[in-house]
């Protein structure tokens, strides 16, 4: 489930992967997050990193956290779909990017992406 | 007390090697710190310090602001380079000696531990694999509710798998009041669960700092980081 390289500050990793969990539905809105301590034992890190990264999502509103009951995603589906439209635009940017590295312009990387589509249908 | 660890100007003075040189180090409490160095650079002298095993030439080490002595012995479990226990003890006799010894040894985390590595406590340690003995010693080593660990190379001699699992029961055995300090050359197994790394080389400190800082300005591992500065 977790896939952290070693070249890049690992919470930002954690932040980015749980963010992933949330937008598909592995931690749906409205659920209740395992533990720090678990989190932390699942993806092997140290637990202040893990604190680190859900604090963090806790300020970006995605995560809140009941006092004695534990820390739970947000019930705002707004906010997940919009993060989820957020990573969803960071790819498409960084393919468009590529296959500009590769000389295609905008309008013949749309129309490779459709006519690839219509060759799986 | 906020550190558990302080060294002020610690100086340590071997015939003919300067071991360490005017040290100054603080390790805060709820820390995971690996003490990273080549071969012979301190690292060991540091941790023995700490134990109490040998005495500062001049300045300071403190465990807890305290010197070390029995006060501290109480609250440092410690994981030597090499082993002291009798090799004719069973692993069962072995948890009887830590119970009589400590205090604070959990003897119910230690009988869990050796269950999940798949360690028999019947087996005498003599007729154990290098790996195996280390295991053990470290089970032994982790089942105290000390406040600072000292493991002077906890992993060198346990297969990945094994090494995982150390590890893993390093994070699970966390708590916010204890700190631990891993001495080792494993920097690429070991990173991801440290908070700071300590780089020391022929008896001073190089660079202190946290994993995912020398990560965010240098954008490389700690472990290419390393091989970087201490490239022979």
């Amino acid at each position: 489930m977790w896939n952290l390289k070693s070249d890049r500050p690992i919470y930002s990793q954690l932040i980015e992967q749980i963010e992933l969990m949330i937008v598909s539905g592995i931690y749906p809105a409205g659920a209740k997050l395992p533990s720090v301590r678990d989190l932390a034992g699942d993806a092997s890190v140290n637990p202040n990193t893990m604190q680190r990264a859900l604090a963090q999502l806790e300020n970006d509103g995605l995560l809140f956290s009941q006092r004695t009951s534990g820390r739970f995603v947000t019930e705002d589906v707004e906010k997940i779909m919009k993060t989820k439209n957020s990573l969803a635009m960071g790819l498409i940017n960084e393919f468009i990017e590529n296959m500009s590295n590769l000389g295609y312009d905008r309008n013949q990387t749309i129309s490779l992406i459709e006519n690839t589509a219509e060759e799986e249908k | 007390m906020e550190n558990i660890l302080e060294c002020q100007n610690l100086v340590k003075f071997f015939p003919g090697c300067l071991a360490l040189n005017s040290v100054n180090l603080t390790v805060p409490r709820g820390k995971i710190v690996g003490l990273l160095g080549p071969n012979g650079s301190g690292k060991s002298t540091l941790i023995k310090l700490a134990n109490g095993l040998i005495t500062p030439t001049s300045g300071k080490i403190l465990i807890n602001g305290m010197e070390p002595g029995i006060e501290t012995k109480k609250i440092v479990s410690y994981l030597p380079e090499r082993t002291y226990l009798n090799d004719w003890m069973t692993v069962n006799n072995m948890i009887e000696f830590f119970c009589d010894f400590y205090e604070n040894f959990n003897k119910q985390k230690a009988y869990e531990m050796l269950k999940k590595l798949g360690v028999d406590p019947a087996q005498r340690l003599k007729t154990m694999s290098k790996g195996t003995k280390e295991k053990v010693q470290l089970i032994l080593v982790m089942s105290r509710e000390a406040e600072l660990y000292l493991l002077d190379e906890p992993i060198g001699g346990v297969d990945p798998a094994a090494r995982d699992y150390i590890l893993d029961t390093i994070i699970g055995n966390y708590n916010e009041n204890a700190s631990i300090i891993i001495s080792t050359h494993l920097i690429s197994d070991v990173e991801k669960i440290l908070d700071g790394i300590i780089f020391i080389n022929k008896g001073s400190i190089v660079l202190t700092s946290t994993v995912d800082d020398i990560r965010e300005h240098e954008n490389k591992s700690v472990d290419t980081l390393f091989r970087e500065v201490f490239k022979c």
